[in-house]
């Protein structure tokens, strides 16, 4: 007989409701909403110019993605186990189409458009990557060797990394790099071959560094240069890490006040309501605030850890532990990046930054969170 | 134990290993947060204020300067500066503006390129617009955006070309007075003085810029005014200047090149002060042309020259005053002063020239001023000496700078037996003497002195300390006491100069008020001199006029000099003019005695 959790129906029962995770989904719609309340300030209008409707379309799609969590819920994930390589399969053929309609076009292209809705096929196909892993890793029980990396590298990243890198989407591309190495280590290395791996490492940094330079656009070379000197030329590449130091610095101890901001509104801090939220976060709440929403941040992440603790399997485990590390590298680069503490890579904020189809993923990927906590018990049905 | 249990535990390792990096990546951020927002707090916040707050000067209004009854001698007038902020400013739109504003295309883009500057900060690409210039931009303000009309405030000089020399001119902040402190809080590009008392009071005059302090986006566009300083006017200022006094003098003297002053010898206040030709000062109040200003330097009139103050020739027969004054202070008029003026004598080797050919015969002290006799002086300042001559020269004023701060002044010379050592290492010769008493030789003095000399003789002795600014205290640079007598022959023979049948300045004869003066010939003598004028137009040749005066002559209340270049004798050039003077100023004050045709009243 086959598994018996083919597609089941949701049942909406009192169980359901009692095992739901609702302090996970709370954190996140709280982190959520306050991401709401600073695309606001960080677009509203000081000039009488028609005030902008981001943060109507955020809310717009925070309904939508808490949906999208709950259908994620539902969905049983040994149901997904089963399907993720198709899953994968699935992600694959996204970021394809995407680069091959870049292609067309001119220029880097992150787009499909579906009808009314544009989304990034590299969120979703983040969501598959884990699961293709975890899938995997679930079923190998052994420490890896360097077989089993040389292996599962070629069969899981070098293609979704290949067809990144030539969109060009370098954010995402190295997010898919750490997410891979940290599942990795979870699953655990030899120490001989992880001793190898480093030394390697190392060792091509150099080389690989001036090939790595040589292949980069003009723009990623200098938000590389604009990280290393920012203040050698603060009206050009350096501009929008100096303005984002004066943005989070000029908050001080206890911030400006919500609506009290200057730097995004008046337009001296760039991509404020996207990659650089946080920033216009720490203005007006200052570092009570900051402090305070770090410590949101850190409580969905070890929601996720206890998660990962409690699966009953090592799929769930996975996932689980997946979906922290995805989040873990969003939040840590995202707000270094905007601290002047790691170059300009384009990466947003988790749950914060603008952006619906990041923001359905993040949804999602909490949603499996959830669902793995929810089924820890053997007999849930 | 269950394969559950053994992989839980399994886990719980690895999960302990990702808390620990995690808390650890958490913790560095929250040192960052600390580091940037509460050590950086106050300084990131400074850095914030400075992106968001554009402080715009507002020029203030700038103090006016009035004469002495307090009639406005400048107003205050608008300069116009056309700028962009090229943030906002359309390319396409650079050949349209350039042609309104009469530029070259390239010219205009080389400014808009310009590297050193703000984000939003406008940059100025005509200074000083025309009218035309401006209104031809608000016309097409809705093609243009980004273009502003700034405006400065310049001045008007209500009567072009009078005092010039006093007033001074107004020009806009020069690149090497941008970075100095004495500037510091003026804006760039404003106007402030530069020359003349507009330079000298510049500083209380200008008063305080005001503040528009407004909030700005990145692009530079205003969101709205935060703040406002209102500008605090500059001080008002009344000069010693009498309108009217002035006036009389610059259109006597219009055609002239010379200087008149007109001293109240009682306080030292400058009543009156011309050195023409002079300029306009509004040439330079809408930003002067190189053009206009090379004419203004190469004019061979030197219109831009103080010649009342930085001008010195001798001071002919006007010095006899001196001399006199030395001869009845020392006791040498007592009745054997009397000489006979055959119209030269002898002295030594030379002869020494009356300027009455055929002589003066009997002179006597009062004679030999009204009629200026040449010998007489002669034969008094042999028995004076040279020294006792320079002692009350410089009593009168002579030989020192006056001291207004208006230009570097001409300090004159006043000749004596040291003076003579020092300067050229010989001693004094007697027959020096001689040319000394007519007021020729080395004696040389600037007409602010010649007027100087006479308010202190009038006002028994006191030097004043010349003022141009009313309601200062007056000041006295020294006290010579006069026997009271004494002045009254001196002052009694003065007023025989214009009254007398025989007075030297007859023609300055008021029906209005009684005058005294002196009138003075100083030659142009130097052979050299003689060489390089010749075959030009024969007025150079002429001597120099001079005539120094008071009135009225019973009770001076003002006291003047005037020269006139090449004007020929001072009697004929000169007097005329302080005449036109005296009376312009005796109008104005009622002095006249009633004439035997006026009204009576008292």
């Amino acid at each position: 007989m086959a598994d018996p959790v083919l597609l089941p129906l949701p049942r909406f029962n009192r169980r359901f409701i009692v095992t739901f995770d609702w302090v996970l989904l709370g954190l996140v719609v709280l982190v959520a909403g306050l991401g709401i309340l600073t695309i606001y300030s960080a677009t509203r209008s000081l000039s009488g110019d028609i005030q902008l409707t981001y943060h109507i379309r955020q809310a717009g799609w925070l309904g939508f993605s808490v949906a999208a969590l709950l259908v994620t819920v539902a969905v049983d994930y040994r149901w997904l186990q089963r399907f993720a390589y198709a899953l994968y399969g699935l992600g694959l053929i996204l970021l394809l189409a995407v680069l091959i309609k870049g292609r067309m076009g001119m220029g880097a292209q992150r787009w499909l458009s579906l009808g009314v809705v544009a989304f990034q096929p590299s969120e979703m196909a983040k969501i598959f990557f884990i699961l293709a892993l975890s899938r995997y890793f679930a079923e190998v029980k052994r420490p890896f060797g360097m077989r089993d990396i040389i292996r599962v590298s070629a069969l899981f990243l070098l293609s979704p990394l290949a067809l990144l890198v030539l969109q060009p989407d370098l954010g995402t591309g190295l997010i898919f790099c750490f997410i891979y190495a940290g599942m990795v280590l979870i699953v655990g290395v030899r120490r001989k071959v992880l001793i190898a791996l480093i030394l390697s490492v190392a060792l091509a940094v150099p080389f690989l560094g001036s090939v790595f330079w040589s292949g980069l656009k003009p723009y990623q070379r200098n938000r590389i240069l604009a990280f290393v000197q920012p203040q050698a030329d603060p009206s050009g590449i350096g501009y929008q890490i100096n303005q984002s130091k004066i943005t989070i610095g000029s908050g001080a101890l206890l911030g400006k006040g919500y609506l009290k901001g200057t730097q995004g509104a008046l337009r001296f801090l760039p991509e404020k309501h996207t990659d650089f939220i946080f920033s216009i976060f720490a203005e007006e709440w200052g570092f009570v605030g900051s402090i305070a929403l770090l410590m949101l941040f850190l409580l969905v992440l070890l929601r996720g850890l206890e998660t990962a603790q409690m699966a009953k399997d090592r799929f769930g485990y996975f996932v689980a532990m997946g979906v922290v590390t995805m989040f873990t590298l969003y939040i840590c680069i995202n707000i270094a990046m905007t601290l002047g503490l790691a170059p300009v890579v384009g990466v947003p904020l988790p749950f914060m930054s603008y952006g619906g189809t990041a923001l359905v993923t993040n949804f999602i990927a909490v949603g499996l969170l959830i669902n793995v906590r929810m089924r820890r018990f053997q007999l849930f049905y | 134990m269950d394969a559950t249990t053994d992989r839980r535990i399994a886990h719980l390792k690895r999960t302990r290993a990702v808390l620990v990096f995690l808390l650890t990546a958490f913790g560095v951020l929250a040192l960052r947060l600390w580091q940037l927002q509460v050590l950086g707090g106050l300084e990131f916040r400074q850095l914030a204020e400075n992106n968001r707050v554009r402080i715009e000067k507002e020029t203030a209004p700038r103090g006016i300067i009035y004469d002495r009854f307090g009639r406005p001698l400048v107003k205050n007038v608008p300069a116009f500066d056309i700028s962009v902020v090229p943030e906002e400013f359309p390319g396409d739109r650079t050949e349209l503006l350039a042609s309104l504003l009469s530029l070259q295309t390239e010219e205009l883009e080389a400014i808009l390129k310009t590297k050193r500057r703000t984000r939003g900060e406008p940059l100025k690409v005509k200074i000083d617009a025309s009218l035309d210039e401006v209104a031809l931009v608000e016309a097409r303000r809705l093609e243009l955006p980004g273009v502003r009309v700034d405006v400065e405030i310049s001045r008007g000089y209500l009567y072009d070309d009078m005092a010039s020399h006093v007033l001074g001119y107004l020009g806009r902040l020069r690149p090497d007075q941008q970075n100095s402190d004495e500037y510091k809080h003026v804006p760039a590009n404003a106007y402030i003085g530069q020359w003349g008392l507009e330079a000298r009071y510049d500083e209380s005059l200008r008063g305080k810029p005001g503040d528009r302090v407004y909030e700005v986006n990145a692009l530079g566009q205003r969101i709205r005014q935060i703040g406002y300083v209102p500008p605090e006017k500059g001080q008002d200022i009344y000069l010693t200047l009498d309108l009217d006094v002035q006036l009389a003098a610059e259109k006597a003297l219009r055609e002239e090149t010379g200087a008149a002053v007109a001293l109240d010898p009682n306080t030292g206040e400058v009543l009156a002060f011309v050195s023409r030709p002079s300029f306009d000062p509004n040439l330079f109040s809408t930003g002067i042309s190189s053009d206009q200003w090379n004419r203004l330097l190469e004019d061979p009139r030197k219109p831009l020259f103080n010649r009342a103050l930085q001008a010195q020739f001798p001071p002919g027969s006007t010095f006899k005053i001196v001399v006199a004054l030395a001869g009845l202070e020392q006791g040498y008029v007592d009745g054997s002063d009397v000489v006979t003026c055959k119209g030269w004598i002898s002295f030594g080797s030379r002869i020494f020239r009356c300027w009455k050919r055929e002589g003066h015969g009997l002179v006597d002290f009062r004679r030999a001023l009204v009629e200026s006799c040449d010998v007489y002086f002669y034969s008094l300042g042999l028995k004076l000496g040279i020294d006792t001559i320079a002692r009350y020269a410089r009593a009168l004023g002579l030989g020192t700078r006056p001291g207004l701060g208006l230009v570097p002044e001409a300090a004159g010379i006043v000749p004596s037996s040291q003076w003579k050592r020092s300067r050229f290492k010989e001693p004094w010769y007697p027959g020096e003497t001689l040319n000394a008493a007519i007021g020729q030789g080395y004696v040389s003095v600037s007409p602010f002195q010649a007027a100087q000399m006479t308010a202190t003789l009038v006002n028994g002795g006191k030097l004043h300390q010349p003022r141009l600014i009313m309601g200062f205290p007056v000041g006295t640079l020294g006290i010579t006491e006069f026997r009271p007598d004494i002045l009254e022959k001196v002052r009694d023979a003065l007023l025989g100069v214009v009254e007398d049948l025989h007075g030297t300045a007859r023609v300055a004869r008021s029906e209005l008020v009684s005058i005294g003066g002196k009138t003075g010939t100083a030659q142009v003598t130097s052979l050299s001199e003689w060489k390089e004028i010749e075959g030009e137009d024969k007025g150079r040749l002429e001597d120099h006029a001079w005539f120094v005066a008071f009135a009225p002559a019973e009770n001076p209340q003002i006291a003047l000099s005037v020269f006139v270049e090449h004007g020929g004798h001072g009697g004929s050039a000169a007097s005329p003019i302080a005449k036109v003077m005296i009376e312009a100023f005796t109008k104005e004050r009622n002095l006249a005695p009633p004439g035997p045709g006026g009204a009576h009243d008292g």
